[in-house]
């Protein structure tokens, strides 16, 4: 009866923490004199934590060099925003806030498609064009559309999204991208990764791994463009080109590799160092790119490259990497040691795939 | 038609300009592999000092490109022992980020030295108009711009193609690890490629200020990048390709700037990329990189 308890609240607990940290949020925060710029810089963190780990979904599970996800923000900002600005009255902009960030990942999503069908054909660096000339695309398109603004931006955006917004779609963000890289289809996403004709050959249905990947991470960037241009107020094609694209690959590398925790310290460490170097004024922007080479040249896979903390590993999977622990003990040991859970995906080339086979 | 005739004479300047920063991304991914995302930088630190030395040292032209040729691939030399050359073993990504973060820093550098405010780059030429039978012409500036990167051009291509040092440069493109047992100094040859690479960039930003004077510390994010699509489009890591590739897109992009709004030119430009990628996926000229199975 007591274990049976204690397992309850294991099982719940943290989702009965998330729900009070979110109503914390959403109606403790606004009375409380917090220090909105703080508060500005932290929903900056949620959204780029957003960026980050959906770009690491690609980039760094799938092993693909796609470079251009302002793009997809792009098309998830501006979609919501014409959903709100055309078709919603003003007395319902609260109400239908989530609808239109939904609206703006779907739309993110469907522009994915058009990147993972060349993704099939081309690989690598090549991918890397093809992604770099739809975020090109995207914006030369958004500047032709006088409807929109053009190349002056679209103002009059409500402000909608709020610290409890944020922080439940950086959750659902995270919680989403956890359940899929542990899933059948994160093993196919590994398999690409490790080797793509191999894969095939095992049976996985590349391309629709690749397609799914593909939506999955316009998906989120497209909410979170959406969650950007309700917080700013005010979105130019010019806040989606190619340098907001590598702000989000020099997070994703900064932080490592297929890591969802690496992620969320590489966009935290990212934003909030920029913030911090503001006193700098210019001379921030000579700094930040030095300690960035400076800490790929000492540590080049990223601060957590294929590492995850406990909380992005779920329990299901803790259980088999212990196993297959125990079975290469049992077996003399000798084979590739899937370590501990720290090294969850272990070195590219064992890991993720060891523990499928043993699983 | 005289009209066509016209836009393609500047199509042949833009290209010009686009090849020459094409070749050097072209060189360095074929010997590295790595996609040096700071080569568009380079290009700009290269446009700076032509203005350095023609706006403040008052250097007549032939001097001026020779200075920031030589000063540029000194740079390109120095970002590749610093930046690059610790990362040769590591994953090849961390060198591509670097690349961005050195791209990052050549920029904010400039921008914090010499200002926001865009500079202009003196007239080192003469301008005079060359009429054509036929309604058309050409200019001085782009008759110096298309003669000087053929001539340079064309000495690369004999160079990568006819000597021993090219012949070292080619094998490392073709296998790094094994070189060294023939004798080859790899981090020489590879040292040389940057240097190389570094200077027909340098080349590009004077041509470039020679036909849009105005230069600012960002003008090398945008180039450099259809520089890349360029060197994709010929195949990356064919020197031959880079070339047509600079061509090919110079040439899109000026016929859709006379035929539509030219706002619509990157649209048009890159949706027929796309379309090229989906068609010939290693670009013209590229070879497929064998699979491992």
């Amino acid at each position: 009866m007591g274990t049976e308890g204690l397992n309850t609240i294991r099982r719940l607990g943290p989702w009965v923490a998330a729900a009070v940290l979110l109503a914390f949020l959403q109606f403790v925060l606004p009375l409380l004199p917090v220090n909105a710029y703080h508060v500005q810089v932290l929903m900056y963190v949620g959204i780029n934590i957003m960026l980050t780990a959906s770009l690491n979904l690609v980039n760094g599970y799938m092993g693909e060099f796609s470079v251009g996800h302002a793009g997809f923000m792009a098309v998830g900002a501006y979609v919501s925003a014409v959903v709100m600005l055309w078709w919603v009255p003003r007395s319902l902009w609260g109400a239908l806030f989530p609808v239109a960030l939904l609206a703006g990942g779907v739309g993110a999503s469907l522009v994915g498609l058009l990147v993972a069908v060349p993704s099939f054909r081309t690989r690598g660096d090549y991918l890397a064009i093809v992604t770099l000339a739809l975020n090109m695309i995207v914006k030369s398109a958004i500047e032709n559309i006088e409807a929109v603004g053009g190349p002056r931006g679209l103002p009059g955006i409500g402000r909608l999204t709020t610290p409890a917004w944020v922080y439940f779609w950086v959750l659902a963000t995270l919680g989403v991208l956890r359940h899929f890289i542990y899933s059948r289809f994160g093993r196919g996403v590994a398999a690409i990764r490790e080797d793509e004709v191999a894969a095939e050959i095992l049976g996985i249905n590349t391309r629709q791994v690749k397609m799914q990947a593909f939506l999955l991470a316009a998906f989120f960037a497209g909410v979170a463009g959406g969650l950007y241009a309700h917080l700013i107020q005010f979105i130019n094609p010019r806040s989606f080109d190619i340098i907001k694209s590598t702000e989000i690959l020099v997070m994703v590398y900064l932080g490592g590799v297929a890591s969802l925790a690496g992620s969320v310290v590489g966009a935290a460490t990212y934003t909030v160092l920029l913030e911090a170097l503001r006193f700098l004024g210019l001379w921030r922007w000579v700094l930040a790119p030095l300690l960035l080479v400076l800490l790929m040249i000492l540590r080049p896979r990223g601060i957590l490259g294929y590492r995850e903390f406990r909380p992005f590993i779920p329990a299901r999977e803790r259980a088999i990497q212990a196993r297959a622990l125990v079975a290469h003990a049992g077996a003399g040991g000798r084979g590739a040691p899937v370590a501990s859970p720290a090294s969850a995906a272990g070195a590219p080339s064992q890991g993720s795939q060891s523990a499928e086979v043993e699983g | 038609m005289s009209y066509l005739l016209q836009q393609a004479i500047n199509a042949l300047q833009l290209g010009s300009v686009y090849a020459l920063i094409a070749l050097g991304y072209s060189m360095v991914y074929g010997v590295l592999r790595l996609i040096n995302f700071a080569h568009g930088d380079i290009f700009m630190v290269g446009a700076f000092l032509g203005f350095f030395a023609a706006a403040v040292m008052k250097w007549p032209f032939v001097v001026t490109l020779l200075f920031s040729m030589v000063a540029t691939a000194a740079l390109g030399v120095t970002i590749e022992r610093v930046a690059y050359r610790p990362l040769r073993a590591a994953p090849r990504v961390s060198a591509v980020i670097t690349a961005l973060g050195v791209g990052l820093f050549l920029e904010h550098f400039t921008l914090a030295t010499v200002g926001a405010q865009p500079r202009q780059i003196p007239r080192m030429i003469p301008l005079r108009f060359y009429p054509l039978p036929g309604d058309i012409g050409f200019s001085s500036t782009q008759a110096v711009i298309f003669g000087i990167a053929i001539v340079l051009m064309l000495a690369l291509d004999l160079f990568v193609n006819h000597t021993l040092t090219g012949t070292a440069m080619r094998a490392i493109s073709w296998d790094m690890r094994h070189l060294p047992l023939m004798g080859v100094p790899v981090n020489r040859i590879i040292a040389l490629t940057f240097a190389i690479g570094s200077g027909l960039a340098a080349a590009g930003g004077i041509l470039v200020g020679l036909a849009y004077p105005i230069i600012d510390p960002y003008m090398g994010i945008l180039v450099g990048w259809k520089a890349f699509v360029a060197a994709v489009v010929g195949g990356i890591g064919s020197v031959r390709g880079a070339m047509i590739g600079g061509y090919i897109l110079a040439a899109t992009e000026v016929f859709v700037a006379a035929f539509l709004p030219s706002t619509y030119r990157d649209f048009v430009a890159f949706s027929l990329l796309l379309l090229l990628l989906v068609f010939r996926p290693t670009g013209l000229l590229g070879r497929a990189w064998a699979q491992k199975v």
